[in-house]
């Protein structure tokens, strides 16, 4: 194992993230603040609890979840597209490293960066409602498989775009609505029964679901069917990342 | 006395060829090996192949068949032996925009995982004269800056084998100089360098050994002197007393030429002939009696020879 190599790309990557740090925490806990404005103040009011937990408590692990997707994809997306678009990928390609060292460092640090956000989140909600972790460890479990699962797939994103366009389209036009409609803001138990069968095939129901059980205790699906489920997407993208270094897909001609 | 064998190549490229997915070949069963300590320069117009077999010794871009070890090590089956010794200095500038020139540099040596080596990375940056630039980003320094510090990123893991892609390619004079300068002290430090240039005296005044690729194909490799020797045409110009109107007759078997003011003749012929035919010239000028002022003779410049040979390619 070359852990200089990887060590190298990790320290890049973060220098990058810590160019634009006030940016990268200020919009999340900006749009956290909103997103409690809206929907737990001015909507929450109207709600009943859910599931024994009061509305705005209950959307915590959800917002969290929704910008531990974006970013764990975006960051590491752009992470990997960037020295594509510049060509300074000749040398990633050019060195002593293995596609596993390769990956450990982009992937790391784009779950780093998403994680620390995740908390800067928690602690952001923390401020707005009485939070209460039931299993803090599988919270952490599960904060850390989703980033580096999104990482992953993000860095698949960012070696198949070959403009910004296609960069952003994934994030905006698949991510998102995946993650509003996998229960960030409600349980699926509240949606008529052909509705709940249709968003099981939506991936992000099974990590908020899992999410949302280390820190209340309550589900829409079972722990154990969400632990298999984010490790099932996480193989798969190490398949495809497999496929990618293997054959140089869109990296080497 | 017991003779030592010789020295493997630190570079063995066998039977390579290339076929990019359009369907173009860009390299054609290439044979090549390189001695270690020698500084080879492949010459060839623009698009015959050379930053593609680069690519290919460097991991940047797969081979479609053949073989290549970089100091006994197979590029793809020990991909870290190999690749470990090559440094690349690529033909496009190609860099990061918002690091400093040392972030990047040692960000370089990282990735080839040697341990940080602060002394060594300062030893780069004075040598290339970008010491004083150390903490300036990227994106703030001139192109010829830009191009030193693609130089620095590639000496910083201590390369055995130095690739410079077109280094002097739009570079002012001076920085070409002084990069002919990096070339010689590496050189004395054993460092192996392979150059590719659209500057044939660049070739002329640096190489040991010239390759000559032209579509794909490697047409010639050859001792710089051996191949100045080889193809090496002379020109012997002389001076006439009096100016001639026009050619005499009677010269046809002679490779001459007359000026136009008509005050001089000037005569080709090739150095490594039986007979440069030069005698019976000299004689048959007596004997029309055309007298001479002055001689004197120019040997043809690679640039010249490289020239010829491609067009007798074409
Ligand atoms: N990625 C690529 N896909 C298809 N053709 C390519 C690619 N890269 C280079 N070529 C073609 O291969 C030939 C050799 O290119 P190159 O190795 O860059 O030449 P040189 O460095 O000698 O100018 C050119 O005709 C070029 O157009
Ligand atoms: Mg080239």
């Amino acid at each position: 194992m070359n852990y200089t190599a990887v060590a190298a790309i990790y320290r890049f990557e973060m220098a990058r993230t810590f160019r634009t740090i006030m940016q990268s925490i200020i919009s999340p806990v900006i749009s956290t603040s909103l997103y409690f404005v809206v929907f737990g103040a001015a909507i929450g009011s109207r709600i009943q609890e859910v599931d024994g937990v009061s509305y705005g408590a209950f959307i915590v692990p959800g917002l969290i979840m929704l910008s531990l997707l974006q970013q764990s994809l975006t960051n590491a997306a752009f992470g990997i597209y960037f020295p594509k678009f510049t060509g300074t990928i000749y040398e990633i390609l050019s060195a002593p490293i293995s596609p596993i060292e390769i990956v450990l460092g982009y992937v790391g640090a784009a779950a780093t960066k998403s994680i620390a956000l995740g908390l800067i989140i928690l602690v952001t909600a923390s401020l707005f409602v009485d939070l209460h972790i039931e299993h803090p460890v599988w919270m952490l479990l599960f904060l850390v498989l989703t980033a580096v699962t999104f990482a992953m797939f993000g860095f698949i994103i960012g070696i198949w775009a070959d403009g910004f366009e296609k960069l952003q389209i994934v994030p905006l036009l698949i991510v998102t609505p995946l993650a509003f409609l996998g229960g960030s803001f409600y349980s699926i138990k509240m949606l008529p029964p052909f509705w709940q069968e249709v968003s099981l095939v939506n991936p992000v129901v099974y990590l908020i679901s899992g999410f949302r059980w280390a820190f209340y205790g309550s589900s829409d699906v079972s722990i154990a069917v969400s632990l298999g489920m984010t490790l099932v997407f996480l193989a798969a993208t190490l398949a495809a990342v497999t496929y990618i270094f293997r054959t140089g897909w869109r990296l080497k001609s | 006395m017991p003779v030592s064998p010789p020295a493997p190549p630190i570079l063995s490229v066998a039977n390579v060829s290339k076929t990019y997915e359009g369907g173009f070949q860009a390299l054609k069963a290439i044979d090549l090996e390189i001695a270690r300590g020698e500084i080879f320069a492949l010459l060839g117009p623009n698009g015959a192949g050379k930053t593609t077999l680069i690519s290919i010794i460097c991991g940047i871009v797969n081979l479609s068949s053949g073989k290549v070890t970089v100091d006994g090590h197979d590029i793809g089956r020990d991909f870290r032996l190999a690749r470990s010794k090559i440094g690349l200095v690529p033909q496009e500038l190609t860099t990061d925009a918002f690091e400093s020139v040392w972030d990047t540099v040692s960000f370089s040596r990282g990735l080839f995982g040697k341990k940080k080596d602060p002394a060594h990375v300062e030893k780069v940056l004075r040598d290339l004269s970008l010491w004083e630039k150390r903490d300036n980003k990227i994106m703030t320094l001139s192109g010829g800056m830009k191009r030193r510090v693609l130089i620095a990123k590639a000496l910083s893991h201590e390369p055995e084998l130095l690739f410079l892609d077109e280094p002097t390619a739009g570079v002012d004079v001076a920085l070409r100089r002084e990069m002919w300068e990096v070339v010689r002290k590496l050189r004395e430090a054993g460092v192996t360098i392979i150059l590719t240039t659209h500057y044939i005296e660049e070739a002329e005044m640096m190489a040991d050994r010239i390759g000559v690729i032209s579509r794909g194909e490697l047409i010639l490799v050859e001792e710089k002197a051996e191949l100045m020797r080889k193809l090496g045409h002379k020109e012997l110009t002389l001076q006439l007393m009096e100016p001639l109107e026009r050619m005499p007759a009677g010269f046809t078997e002679f490779d001459l030429a007359l000026s136009p003011d008509g005050r001089s003749l000037t005569y080709s012929y090739d150095t490594n002939a039986e007979r440069t035919g030069i005698a019976s010239l000299m004689r048959r000028l007596a004997e029309e009696g055309i007298r001479l002022r002055d001689l004197s003779t120019k040997q043809s410049t690679l640039e010249e020879i490289f020239v010829n040979l491609v067009e007798e390619r074409v």
